[in-house]
């Protein structure tokens, strides 16, 4: 059989494309699915495979999520406070400081740059210098508040500011993407509207609230969803902001990823940690849902 | 058309899943296959005849040895293979030393299901029931390593090595606490450098003595900081308990039993540190290890293992050694030590097995223990070589050889979840204004829940 140039040319495409395709089969898909195998069974890595048990491990996970003090429990309500206190504030922020930047016109450049740097840079960097920053009595952020006679604040180390100071930690470190984003969002918006809006006399009010916002909407979708599955999967930041990286003090920091990390790792209850990524993963996939499904609004003007 | 598409990927995804579900569990590579029998090959080992050695001479057997990343025990592992090999001509060892602390379980759990991995492995003495109850460890056959040998020439605390009546593994080194003190900050403080603490109440007085703040209240010397985290949760177990006139655990290590009155005793006199006298703050100066590193702690328990980390850090660090503190006349201290074992894969071939026995030997020989004292600084772990009157007259050393005698190793099921609910009993104190009472009570009860979890299926 002869192909036409067209032909051969798409066909090396799909060659190409495929070399790709394989390496998530085998190397990601492959190994995601088998998770959900582990996780009916009573596996402990050593052995070359465990007993079937079913839905045990999933009738225990249900078990521990009404345990109080357990750290099962402990990992899903801080991995929604995560999403809850992170998303709105990235979004909020991140919709502000693109706004400003929309209108300066001098070293954009610079500032481009220096709000997306923490976004490559690695998550215990960060976390190291993070944590130097907030140590009591002797990290730079509690030396200020000595100078300005307000009183030390423990963050990481209390379980009342712990979570809250890590969000804020991931809050930083993502804003630079979220800024980027929106200024993308931001540049597509005609200036025709804005001008015909204020030829009829709208506030700068009504031009954000009824030309900007709405138009921005697909990048809100996009940085909603993206946000909300990086809260939901937290781990690096609290791994190396808490106490000898579990999840402290007193559970306050620890996320369904470290627990994940700390069942399989530490304590070699690879099935019990396989269930609860399956009940992460289902989680995420729902709640990805459920965003695109309610929060997309098409808006044409 | 968005969503449509996410439930088509929805309905991919779960028919792949229960397809895979229906599937044998992670088929692993052939020499895995092994596993069930690995367990019964070992003891045949004892009855291998010794004719065939002289057949193996000809072909170089390699064996594989694991131990995680700690220079000096690199190095010192070094010589002894050296000396093995000189002494072995037909076994290589092959030593793999990359791997930091951090990931050595990550990664030996990882090389299992690849086939690929130790065939003599070095692990802390608290993972050793984890690993055996998993099958990756086989016994010390009985014939080379009789357990009666192990009892009359070992550290008693070596004896956590023996589970289920069989010998496990065997340690070339072991470590206990002592008392390490800060000998200018203690002549600072108007205190004779030259005499630590020698009892609880005398620890007590000479800490909040040596404590100092700035006028904003701010600790400039910590007398003695609490930390559940590094060593202080073995030195309240194994210790604190025992002087206060109570127990941990049952004598089988099956039920937990600091939550008696004289355990909460002794708990309170931990916590006290923290509460009421407040001679220092876990969360300063990066923990009470550096901070003692950085000279702003008095006094601080630790290992003989920090040891080597003070020459290295702070070699100008001017402390001192002594035993813990005793009280109502009671000496102890809490023994802990990395310990080898043979692994399912050298099992699996006899002649590795031989080969892997032979360097466990050598490893554990006297001589073997009296190198590891030289270069890493850890005990002996046979007592002829741990009460060398050489090594009991050493200033700093000898505080921990003489702790040998009376040292208890805790049998740990889980250690990281047992240090967990001590660590959070403290921070309940601590952080959450919790009685101190009740948050021991809390502890034993989590703690006695992962004993029963794990002796529930035995």
């Amino acid at each position: 059989m002869r192909l036409t140039l067209h032909q051969r040319q798409v066909l090396w495409a799909y060659i190409f494309l495929a070399i790709p395709v394989l390496f998530f089969v085998v190397i990601r898909w492959y190994p995601t699915l088998l998770a959900f195998n582990i996780s009916f069974r009573d596996w402990n890595v050593f052995e070359a495979s465990g007993p079937w048990v079913g839905l045990e491990h999933y009738r225990q996970i249900g078990e521990e999520l009404f345990k109080p003090r357990s750290a099962v429990r402990a990992a899903f309500w801080n991995t929604i406070r995560y999403v809850v206190y992170g998303v709105p504030s990235q979004l909020v922020l991140g919709l502000a400081i693109a706004l400003m930047m929309n209108h300066i016109r001098r070293f954009v450049t610079l500032y481009r740059v220096a709000y997306f740097a923490p976004y490559v840079t690695s998550a215990v960097a960060v976390a190291f210098v993070w944590n130097w920053l907030y140590q009591p009595q002797t990290g730079l952020i509690n030396q200020v508040l000595s100078a300005l006679g307000l009183p030390n604040q423990p963050f990481t180390k209390s379980p009342q500011q712990a979570l809250q100071s890590i969000t804020a930690v991931a809050v930083w470190q993502n804003l630079g993407f979220a800024v980027i984003i929106f200024l993308a969002g931001l540049q597509q918006i005609p200036e025709m509207y804005y001008e015909a809006a204020r030829i009829d006399g709208a506030t700068p009010w009504q031009l954000f609230r009824h030309i900007t916002l709405p138009l921005l909407n697909p990048v809100i979708v996009y940085l909603t969803v993206l946000g909300t599955i990086s809260y939901l999967r937290m781990f690096a930041l609290v791994q190396n902001m808490s106490p000898q990286g579990t999840g402290g003090p007193l559970k306050s920091t620890t996320t369904v990823v470290l627990e994940v990390y700390r069942e399989g790792f530490s304590s070699y209850n690879m099935g019990f940690a396989a269930a609860l990524t399956v009940i992460l993963f289902l989680l995420i996939l729902l709640i990805t849902i459920v965003q695109l499904r309610f929060l997309s609004q098409r808006v044409e003007y | 058309m968005l969503h449509r598409r996410l439930w088509m990927v929805l309905a991919v995804l779960l028919t792949a899943a229960l397809v895979l579900a229906a599937c044998p569990a992670p088929a692993a590579p052939g020499g895995q296959e092994a596993a069930p029998e690995a367990q019964e090959a070992a003891p045949a080992q004892e009855t291998a005849p010794e004719e065939e050695a002289p057949a193996a001479e000809e072909e170089v057997i390699e064996i594989e040895y694991w131990q995680y990343n700690f220079e000096a025990r690199v190095k010192a592992m070094d010589k002894l293979i050296e000396m093995f090999q000189a002494e072995n001509p037909n076994i290589r060892v092959i030593h793999n030393a990359d791997i930091p602390y951090a990931e050595f379980r990550d990664k030996i759990a990882a090389s299992v299901p690849a086939g690929v991995g130790p065939d003599v492995v070095t692990l802390f003495y608290g993972w050793q029931v984890a690993w055996i109850d998993a099958g990756y460890l086989v016994p010390l056959p009985e014939d080379e390593f009789p357990i009666r040998m192990v009892e009359e020439q070992f550290s008693p605390m070596v004896r956590a090595s023996i589970w289920d009546g069989k010998l496990w593994t065997l340690p070339t080194a072991v470590r206990t606490l002592a008392l390490f003190y800060n000998k200018d900050l203690m002549a600072q403080a108007g205190l004779d450098p030259e005499s630590p603490p020698r009892t609880l109440d005398e620890l007590r007085e000479m800490a909040v003595q040596c404590t100092q703040r700035d006028d904003q209240g701010n600790f400039l010397v910590q007398g003695f900081v609490v930390e559940p985290a590094a060593q202080d949760h073995h030195w309240f177990r194994e210790v604190l308990v025992r002087q206060f006139g109570g127990q941990p655990y049952s004598d089988d290590y099956r039920q937990v039993m600091y939550n008696s009155d004289a355990g909460k005793e002794a708990w309170r006199y931990l916590v006290s540190f923290r509460t009421e006298l407040e001679t220092g703050d876990k969360d300063l100066f990066d923990g009470s290890t550096n901070a003692f590193l950085a000279g702003k702690v008095c006094f601080h328990v630790d290992g003989s293992f920090r040891l080597g980390t003070i020459a290295n850090k702070a070699p100008d660090l001017n402390f001192g050694v002594a035993e813990l503190p005793e009280y109502n006349g009671i000496k102890s201290t809490f023994g802990s030590y990395w310990t080898h074992g043979i692994t399912k894969k050298a099992a699996a071939d006899p002649k590795r097995m031989e080969a892997a026995v032979k360097f466990l030997k050598f490893i554990t020989s006297p001589e073997a223990g009296a190198l590891w004292v030289r270069e890493v600084g850890e005990l002996p772990a046979q007592i002829e070589a741990g009460s060398d009157p050489e090594l009991l007259a050493d200033p700093k050393l000898g505080a921990f050889a003489r702790g040998l005698e009376y040292a208890h190793a805790t049998f740990f099921v889980d250690e990281s979840k047992q240090r967990q609910v001590l660590i959070d009993a403290f921070d309940n104190v601590v952080l959450a204004e919790m009685d101190p009472d009740e948050a021991l009570e809390i502890a034993a009860e989590e703690e006695q829940a992962v004993l029963d979890e794990f002796w529930g299926d035995r």
